[in-house]
């Protein structure tokens, strides 16, 4: 038994590390340093087998120069938290791998386009989440906590248009990646409406004509030109074109019925702790 | 921008283009295949003048391209800083003009000399 131990253990210290190989070479890393008005600053980052580019990010600051300010939190593609642009492009960094984005040995970072920068890799998420609210993007329901449990059948086609959107993380390369925020920036973008849309075809719903409303118009899906730069770059594979092209239909069929009203001006400054008990109160 | 307003221009947008596809599709195929002794003003005059069903034809396509196109345009204007005010107005300026000189162009071309 010993013996198959001590070789279980020689397998791990013989050929467990092959990351730390110094033969990779070095990754020459820039990365926007300060805010706003900041600029790029190079480091030069060991290369390692299977490295992402969140590990990049790591090793700098524990390594070369710890007042790098970035975000992350679970590292396996959950929490939506590390997302930046990598290389000009918007992604979640723990699931982008060096392998596919260095080019010639060297990856340019950068903070989320599209959003206020506090520092660094670091952007402010507020003006993000803020439009998840005025998207009336939380869920309102009837039934109490000691109604019975709502049965949706799974197979329905409000359901599956639900659970096309509904494994969005939040984080924020979609946003980032839309053309039309850049230029108007009360525009509520992909995530918002793609949230509105799940929850459009959630049955228990009962916000219905308002949130349509909340959605519509100059600010809404209305504004979206279909370029579907959100839908090529969303890392849940989620098509945000396709519920702002759903939200579209249903609020003009709603518009001709005459029954889509005026979103209601507290739609765009709804109390953040009321959202939050909505939120936690979304089971979708 | 009202959002009911906006959301009854997408459907109108979208319902012309819709009828428009047919229209399209038909004056192709009668352009393409009714052509007998080569494409000439002459051929086709003869096919349209005193027509009502050509007029009527082309007198609705006039105004479907007159709603799609002014939309359209309004949506460009809207998004220019320099326009964006006046977006409603010249779009709507823009359909009447499109109407008035689609509508003449079928009249020329029915009773025209």
């Amino acid at each position: 038994m010993s013996g198959v131990g001590f070789s279980f253990l020689a397998f791990f210290i013989g050929t467990g590390m092959p990351q730390q190989d110094p033969s990779t070479g070095v990754l020459q890393v820039s990365v926007w340093r300060g805010g706003a008005d900041g600029g790029f600053q190079s480091f030069k980052v060991p290369r390692r087998d299977n490295q992402t580019v969140l590990d990049v990010a790591t090793h700098i600051q524990r390594h070369l120069d710890p007042t790098l300010s970035y975000r992350y939190a679970c590292r396996v593609g959950m929490c939506g938290s590390c997302a930046m642009t990598v290389n000009g492009v918007a992604r979640w960094t723990c699931r982008t791998h060096v392998s596919r984005v260095a080019r010639g040995g060297r990856i340019e970072l950068a903070p989320l386009s599209n959003l206020p920068i506090v520092k660094d890799l670091v952007t402010d998420m507020a003006p993000f989440f803020d439009k998840w609210q005025r998207a009336q993007g939380r869920f309102a329901g009837a039934a109490g906590r000691h109604e019975p449990v709502a049965r949706v059948d799974p197979a329905s086609a409000p359901r599956r248009a639900a659970d096309a959107g509904i494994e969005c993380i939040g984080c924020g390369v979609c946003y980032a990646s839309c053309d039309v925020v850049s230029w108007k920036p009360q525009f509520l973008g992909p995530a918002a409406l793609n949230r509105a849309w799940t929850l459009v075809n959630d049955e228990r719903d009962t916000a219905g004509a308002r949130r349509l409303a909340a959605v519509a118009g100059d600010t809404g899906c209305h504004s979206c030109h279909t370029q579907g730069s959100c839908t090529v770059r969303c890392p849940k594979g989620i098509a945000p074109t396709a519920a702002i092209a759903g939200l579209k239909r249903v609020t003009a069929r709603a518009a001709m019925r005459g029954e889509l009203p005026e979103p209601e001006p507290e739609d765009a400054a709804a109390p953040a702790g009321a959202a939050q008990a909505d939120l936690s109160g979304a089971a979708t | 921008m009202s959002a009911a307003r906006a959301a009854r221009r997408w459907y109108w947008q979208r319902v012309s283009a819709m009828a428009m596809a047919l229209f399209v599709l038909t004056h192709l195929v009668v352009v393409t295949l009714a052509v007998r002794g080569g494409l000439s003003a002459a051929e086709i005059l003869g096919r349209t003048r005193g027509s009502l069903a050509w007029m009527a034809f082309y007198g609705i396509f006039v105004a479907l391209v007159a709603v799609h196109a002014a939309i359209g345009l309004r949506n460009v204007l809207d998004e220019w800083p320099p326009t964006r005010k006046a977006a409603g107005v010249l779009g709507l300026a823009a359909a009447l003009l499109l109407l008035a000189l689609g509508w003449r162009a079928v009249a020329a071309i029915t009773w025209g000399g």
